[in-house]
């Protein structure tokens, strides 16, 4: 495309975001020309587009980026945080062509590859002061100029949404496998690593790799399970620990994996991040909620209570473990959050158990927290004992 | 923790007079540590030799010792103030190198004062560029191939060992690169070399392989004692390695990165921080990346705040030094609150939704002969910062910052010169990195050539350069609709040529219309500016700090039912909130630092702010200078960081509804506006500006001083050779001829004769009909004197009169000068006083005025009025005690002077003399002569109840260490020869030895003074430059005289003095002051070599006037 074709697009602004609340948001289309339904989030990350976007947390989701110049470093497979772009759709103030030493593809052309609507173009600021407010909104994004703005804020009116439906079926493997050494090559990786001396199950919610490497290179086998994988099954492999993953959309959509980690706690060392978080809380009989605005970003303070340090996290969350829920003479809080008090990690007191809201497998974002992995050894070192 | 208790007083230093490579951002982290120190209730005692910052005004410190920043100083003021601790990490590199410098010679432990903030091993692990190398490779840190040197022999060795040209000379605890550079020769090599051993103080430099061209990156990080450690901001240079971060275009955030290799750096930085042991406090970390595999090396950390963290605060509303400041008396950063947020703790890493853009200022048209390629060493004298959605925007607000006469990136009719150029010409100067370097880039994007063609000539990252054609490109878009009414239909493409950045003068150029037409289009249609906030979260979260920026919004966006932080976007309210019933005044302020404009301005613009805020009114301020404290978010009510041009200030204005604007504080830059500003409904307050427009006016001007019959230099004006010959004969040579409408002495010079009038005339480019050559005639000996007054339209009164020590011919903002006046008798400071209130009377000033007048003889002329602040503002309010520059914005708000309670003139009983500094050293073979252009970057007070004292301990301030023995070289002017004589008797008397050239020697010797001859350097040897080599010169004094062939010696020895740092006196006038200083020296009081007694300038002012402000 030329520029001068380009400008012309960019004059023309067909594309646009409708909101369940009528507000439109006009702009034009970098993506796939699709017209999808999606609930919208923003991220408030600097860097890291490429793992955002294939995050399968996001799944169902449009993201926002609050940082306005995107696709500068383009896309490459190391970076990958899953097998595709899992994200409904991206909407961005200005999209860019790439120029980075290790860009194999265009974020366009991924994105089309991916068939994933994006638009560029948007007033991300003003969309996102919309969000922080009203929370996470209904939307339907028109990349195919077929549909009127009337016509797709109905549409987002119209639609479920995400809430109380189980998101994670999407996400989540077919069928169980080994962590594969391949994804532990590229830029940024350690030349030689530890070998297996212990063994991990990982439900998967919608894991992103990058947990996995992080499990990997703390030395265990890592055997990979769908979300439904009963417990008995999981125990049948006699693992180590079990491990619960990130995965997209409300804790309450997943009643058989609360089910599972009730059947699991005290047999085998569980550890959880972000929804496993969330499902262990709920197993644990704590409640969880919405929280207003959400965290989603990558410079989050964390403090953990354990040595009174903060760290800078990376987030991505709509619902928390509600703190006046948890039975105190069981569980300990032992991460929180210094923006909201939310909370962001607990450990049980009676059972080999920890687990943290925010993610120490960053990607993107800082790796202050990665720590985590060397307690997750721990717990089931000490266990073993 | 909470803060510590076990201290009760802290001394801060502060960084000195304005020099290159340390400007006012050393103001500005200062001001906030006062602030935040003494709000914490700790007893501060601040040292700082300059007098035109902020932070030394006497309320920022409980003890404010104005004094040169030397160690034995220093000592004095702890000996006298027995601090507890001493912060040493937000004034520079100068703070630090004192603090070292104290800790070795065991002051500190002599005292018992606890350096905060860096511990001493701390300083050095980080600046001595051997033990960093070995640090980051105990840590796996990559490092660019190097090898430390000592000495010559050393450096060849190291250089040898590394075997490859070219290679980077790097000096250990300098500043700004100061010394250092990239040698492609053997040749070069020795220069630099010899530079670089010669600057660093501990004679140390790293010969390292160039890497030239990979990409540059800064990271911003903070610790705390409990090892928080944050990522304030990534800064990318959009030069690559190479060219000095300081003399960099810089973009924040980092934009052609990675997660994974963003990351890389973060873990990188907080290791260094670690590694090093900063455990409280800001340090600033440069990367270097290889674009073709991402290679990192380390290329340096400095262990305090500096200009890169200045840049990191603005750009992201995390104020680093203030926080640095708490840090250091032992909180954590979870316990400080981000201001901006105030719910939210400051141990988080900003997220910035825009893109910030840094492009320096330089000033080589005032140093001929300046290399102006740009290096590894610093040149630039100030910088602009702009905030944009997009890198276009930012980009193109920062060039129109810059005040260089750009519109924004092109299309503004300047660039001929850059097109006109052979491809090979155009290939050379993409490579070679400028100044102007960006346009010569533009040039070649115009010309067609491929982003990847203009990558592999000079390394500017594709993606930048992709942005660059885009915007290039774009002016053709523009001007294919064909005019400024047709575009007016066309919103879509007028809002996008505003989405990208492009001025209304930009558009107007591209359409052949006029500016006002587009702005006038653009309003008939809506399409006006809208304002977002910098908040740190990227909107996550509510900001309580009205510190904006101005973008277009995207006109179509429908917002059903918009919440109440969308309507309180962009108006520095609070979702809900109500305007203020206050008055608003709008302050505009200087723009990029400059020679001629610098923060003496900002001090006039922040006291302003100050006085108004108090007495009620709201302040809203507009700058462009990211250094300064007016850009300090908590300065005024509503911080606006934008251009200063036409466009973007009626759009403030307006947007803002202000009852009025100051342009009279913000030096030239503001006055450039006040008539357009005010044709557009702009209240101008104070002085009108058709009477500032009256003083520039020469005609107009000439016509009120006959009025008065004030005395004025005969002048005239030629268009031509021979109408300047014919002026010249009429009122006399020697003449001073100038261009007209050109600023702080632009190409002024003084002619002694027909020829070089002549050659002037000839090789003059500024001449034209309509732009005539004003000719003046020279006042020889005669003495200059400033006069600031303050006039409210009914009362009008001195603020004081300042007797230059140089005699006229020597910029006023070059020659130092004493207040009060020593030598002028009543009779004539009666009389200037009563010019002054004739002519403030006449111009109907309302507010402050500067009018330099030359005394000859008795007759009182004068040389120029400007009513306005003027830049000796600062220095007159700190040698008197009263707050001129507060005063006067009550008074251009509408108070009276009785009110205020200031009507008269007030004659201190101690004297304080401004000396000022130069860059010379970073302009070799630059001459070092002194002219009536101005040359100096900074300036630095010597106060004390002896002229001679004041005056040495302004020279000692000013890095002059005039010796107490020694070896003299002395030449003078023939037309000096006989006042020599006596001041050559007092210094034999005190003990130099004199050597001098043959027409001064003879003359002393036959006056019975003992001299060495030598041979002036045109005739033979051993003649001064060897004196100088062998370096057992110890002082140096020339008065430059006019023959070329004799000029071209002095200049020769002047530029190698400067190179070795010997002292030199250029006037007799100086010479006398500094004979009577060092006969003082070596008296009763003498406190030895360089040696000075200390005072608080609160002491001094005990006396001074009380006025209500
Ligand atoms: N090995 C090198 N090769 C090329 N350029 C270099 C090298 N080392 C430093 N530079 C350049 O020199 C500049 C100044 O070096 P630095 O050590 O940061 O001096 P300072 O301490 O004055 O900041 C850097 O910003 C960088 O652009
Ligand atoms: N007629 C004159 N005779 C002697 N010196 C002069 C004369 N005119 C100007 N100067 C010298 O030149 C300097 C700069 O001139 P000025 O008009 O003040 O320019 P600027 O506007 O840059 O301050 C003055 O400070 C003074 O020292
Ligand atoms: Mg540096
Ligand atoms: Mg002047």
């Amino acid at each position: 495309m030329t520029l001068q074709e380009k400008w012309k697009q960019q004059r023309e602004r067909k594309a646009f975001l409708a909101l369940e609340d009528g507000s439109v948001f006009y702009g034009y289309s970098v993506g796939a020309a699709v017209d999808t339904f999606g609930e919208v989030v923003f991220n408030t990350s600097m860097m890291g587009y490429e793992e955002i976007l294939s995050d399968p947390s996001y799944c169902g989701q449009f993201v926002t980026l609050t940082t306005p110049e995107i696709g500068n470093v383009g896309i490459n497979a190391t970076d990958m945080e899953s097998e595709k772009f899992q994200a409904a759709g991206l909407i961005v103030h200005q999209l860019n062509q790439d120029s980075n030493w290790r860009s194999e593809e265009s974020l366009t052309a991924a994105l089309v590859r991916y068939g994933l609507p994006a638009l560029s173009g948007i007033d991300t600021r003003s969309l996102t002061l919309l969000l922080r407010e009203k929370g996470t909104l209904k939307g339907f994004i028109c990349a195919s100029g077929k549909v009127s703005a009337e016509d797709g804020v109905k549409k987002a009116k119209a639609w479920q949404g995400l809430d109380g439906i189980d998101t994670v079926q999407n996400v989540t493997c077919k069928k169980a496998y080994e962590f594969d050494d391949a994804l532990l090559q590229g830029y940024g990786m350690p030349e030689k690593f530890p070998g297996k001396d212990l063994h991990i199950v990982a439900y998967d919610f919608g894991l992103k790799r990058n947990i996995l490497r992080q499990l990997r290179i703390e030395g265990f086998r890592v055997t990979v399970v769908p979300a439904k994988t009963p417990a008995k099954d999981v125990l049948a492999m006699n693992p180590d620990g079990v491990f619960l993953s990130n995965g997209p959309g409300d804790p309450a959509g997943v009643s058989y994996a609360i089910e599972n980690a009730k059947a699991l706690m005290g047999k085998v060392p569980l550890m959880g991040i972000c929804l496993g978080h969330q499902i262990l809380g709920l197993a644990s009989g704590a409640k969880t909620g919405r929280l207003k605005f959400g965290h989603h970003g990558g410079n989050h303070p964390v403090k953990f209570l354990g040595t009174d340090r903060v760290m800078v996290t990376s987030q991505n969350h709509n619902f928390a473990v509600l703190e006046d829920s948890i039975d105190k003479s069981k569980i300990e809080v032992t991460h929180i959050n210094l923006n909201d008090q939310s909370i962001e990690g607990f450990r049980s007191k009676v059972i080999p158990m920890i687990s943290v809201q925010f993610h120490p497998e960053a990607a993107p974002g800082p790796h202050d927290s990665a720590p985590f992995f060397a307690d997750c050894r721990k717990l089931m070192e000490s266990a073993k004992k | 923790m909470p803060k510590r208790e076990d201290i009760r007083k802290i001394m801060l230093i502060g960084s000195g007079p304005i020099v290159i490579g340390q400007a006012c951002e050393f103001d500005y982290s200062g001001v906030q540590a006062c602030k935040s120190l003494k709000a914490e209730g700790y007893e501060i005692v601040l040292v700082n030799s300059n007098p035109a910052t902020i932070m030394t005004d006497p309320d920022f410190a409980d003890r404010t010792y104005i004094e040169p920043l030397t160690a034995q100083a220093l000592t004095e003021i702890i000996r006298r103030e027995r601090p507890d601790a001493l912060l040493p990490t937000l004034g520079g590199q100068t703070a630090l190198n004192l603090a070292m410098k104290l800790a070795k010679k065991g002051v500190l432990s002599r005292y018992n004062v606890e350096m905060i903030g860096a511990r001493p091993d701390v300083i050095n692990k980080a600046e001595d560029r051997e033990l960093f190398k070995e640090a980051m490779i105990r840590i796996g840190l990559d490092m660019p191939r190097s090898v430390s040197a000592h000495s010559m022999e050393e450096a060849r060795e190291a250089q040898k060992k590394l075997g490859c040209w070219p290679v980077v000379i790097r000096p250990g605890f300098t500043l700004g690169g100061t010394g250092g550079g990239i040698a492609h020769d053997p040749e070069e090599f020795e220069a630099i070399c010899q530079r670089g051993l010669y600057y660093s103080p501990t004679s140390e430099v790293l010969i390292e392989e160039s890497i030239e061209g990979w990409k540059e990156f800064e990271l911003e990080v903070m610790r705390d004692h409990k090892d928080n450690c944050v990522i304030v901001c990534s800064i990318e240079n959009l030069d690559p390695m190479g060219v000095h971060t300081g003399d960099s275009i810089t973009i924040a955030p980092a934009l052609t990165l990675t997660d994974r290799e963003y990351q890389a750096l973060r873990d990188a930085a907080i290791a260094v921080m670690r590694e090093i042991g900063v455990d409280t406090g800001g340090s600033n970390v440069q990367f270097a990346l290889n674009p073709d595999n991402g290679r990192i090396v380390v290329i340096e950390m400095n262990p305090r705040v500096s200009r890169s963290s200045a840049l990191a605060s603005k750009a992201t509303g995390f104020p680093i030094a203030k926080f640095a400041a708490k840090l250091a008396v032992g909180y954590t950063l979870d316990e400080i609150c981000n201001d901006i947020t105030r719910v939210t703790p400051a141990c988080f890493e900003p997220s910035i939704d825009y893109v910030v853009t840094k492009i320096p200022r330089f000033a080589f048209e005032k140093f001929n002969g300046a290399d102006t390629t740009l290096g590894t060493q610093m040149k630039s004298v100030g910088e602009t910062m702009s905030i944009g959605r997009t890198f276009k925007q930012s980009f193109q607000k920062a060039l129109r910052s810059l005040e260089t006469g750009r519109s924004g990136f092109g299309a503004d009719g300047k660039d001929t010169k850059f097109e006109a150029l052979s491809d090979a010409e155009l290939e050379k100067n993409v490579k070679r990195p400028s100044a102007t370097r960006i346009f010569y880039v533009r040039a070649a994007l115009r010309r067609g050539w491929s982003v990847d063609r203009i990558f592999d000539i000079c390394k500017i990252d594709r993606w930048f350069l992709r942005e660059l054609a885009e915007i290039a490109a774009f002016e053709d878009e523009i001007r294919s609709v064909g005019s400024i009414e047709k575009l007016e239909k066309d919103h879509a493409l007028f809002f996008q040529a505003k989405d990208m950045g492009f001025s209304d003068r930009q558009i107007a150029w591209i359409l052949k219309a006029k500016e006002a037409d587009v702005r006038a289009a653009r309003e008939r249609i809506g399409l006006i500016a809208a304002y977002a906030q910098v908040d740190t979260c990227a909107a996550e979260f509510q900001s309580y700090t009205p510190y904006l920026y101005s973008y277009y919004k995207n006109p179509d966006t429908r917002l059903a039912d918009p919440t109440a932080s969308q309507l309180a976007e962009g108006t520095g309210l609070r979702p809900g909130e109500a305007p203020a019933k206050k008055k608003k005044i709008m302050i505009l302020g200087g723009g990029p630092n400059r020679i001629g404009q610098g923060i003496e301005f900002d001090y006039c613009c922040v006291h302003a702010s100050f006085a108004l805020r108090k007495a009620g009114f709201e302040t809203v301020m507009v700058n462009s200078n990211p250094e300064t404290v007016s850009t300090d978010y908590d300065t005024s009510d509503k911080l606006y960081f934008e251009p200063l041009t036409l466009e973007d200030v009626l759009h403030v204005y307006r947007h803002e509804k202000c009852d009025g604007a100051i342009v009279q504080f913000g030096g030239q830059t503001p006055l450039n506006l006040a008539r357009d500003l005010e044709a557009n409904g702009v209240n101008i307050i104070g002085t009108k500006p058709a009477m500032i427009d009256a003083a520039e006016d020469r005609k107009l001007f000439g016509d009120i001083v006959n009025k008065l019959h004030i005395l004025q230099p005969a002048s005239g004006m030629a268009k031509t050779a021979d109408e300047a010959v014919e002026v010249a004969h009429r009122i006399g040579f020697p003449v001073l001829v100038r261009p007209s409408f050109v600023l702080g002495g632009r190409a002024m010079m003084i002619v002694h004769d027909e020829a070089s009038l002549r050659k002037y005339m000839a090789e003059t480019t500024e001449v034209s009909p309509d732009r005539p050559i004003l000719v003046d005639s020279f006042l020889q000996h005669a003495t200059e004197v400033d006069v600031d007054c303050l006039s409210d339209g009914e009362t009008t009164e001195l603020c004081g009169i300042m007797e230059h020590i140089e005699l006229a011919g020597i910029h006023s903002g070059d020659s130092a000068c004493t207040i009060p006046p020593p030598t002028l008798t009543k009779e004539i400071q009666d009389g200037l006083r009563k010019r002054s209130i004739e002519l403030a009377r006449e111009l109907h000033v309302v507010g402050l005025m500067n009018v330099q007048f030359a005394v000859k003889d008795n007759d009182i002329y004068v040389i120029e009025v400007n009513p306005r602040a003027s830049r000796t503002v600062p220095f007159v309010s700190k040698a008197t005690g009263i707050p001129f520059a507060k005063i006067a914005s009550l008074v251009m708000a509408g108070k009276k002077l009785k009110d205020i309670g200031y009507t008269k003139l007030f004659t201190p009983r101690h004297f304080a003399v401004k000396e000022a500094v130069f860059p010379f050293n970073r302009f070799p073979g630059v001459d070092v002569v002194l002219t009536p252009e101005m040359k100096s970057t900074g300036e630095v007070m010597g106060i004390d109840y002896r002229h001679s004292m004041a005056y040495i301990k302004s020279q000692v301030g000013a890095g002059n260490y005039i010796p107490m023995q020694g070896n003299v070289f002395l030449s003078v002017r023939d037309e000096d020869q006989e006042a020599v004589v006596p001041f050559a008797k007092r210094l034999v008397k005190m003990g130099y030895e004199i050597y001098s050239t043959r027409g001064t020697s003879t003359l002393l010797r036959n006056n019975g003074i003992h001299t060495y001859a030598v041979f002036r350097i045109s005739e033979g040897r051993p003649n001064v430059i060897d004196l100088i080599e062998e370096k057992d010169l110890a002082w140096i004094i020339n008065t430059p005289s006019v023959g070329a062939a004799a000029a071209e010696d002095e200049a020769k020895m002047r530029s190698t003095c400067i190179l070795r740092g010997i002292p030199i006196t250029t006037t007799l006038d100086a010479l006398e002051a500094t004979i009577e200083g060092l006969e003082d020296m070596k008296g009763e009081f003498g406190k030895g070599e360089f040696g000075v007694e200390v005072c608080s300038i609160q002491e001094y002012h005990r006396h001074s006037p009380k006025v209500n402000v």
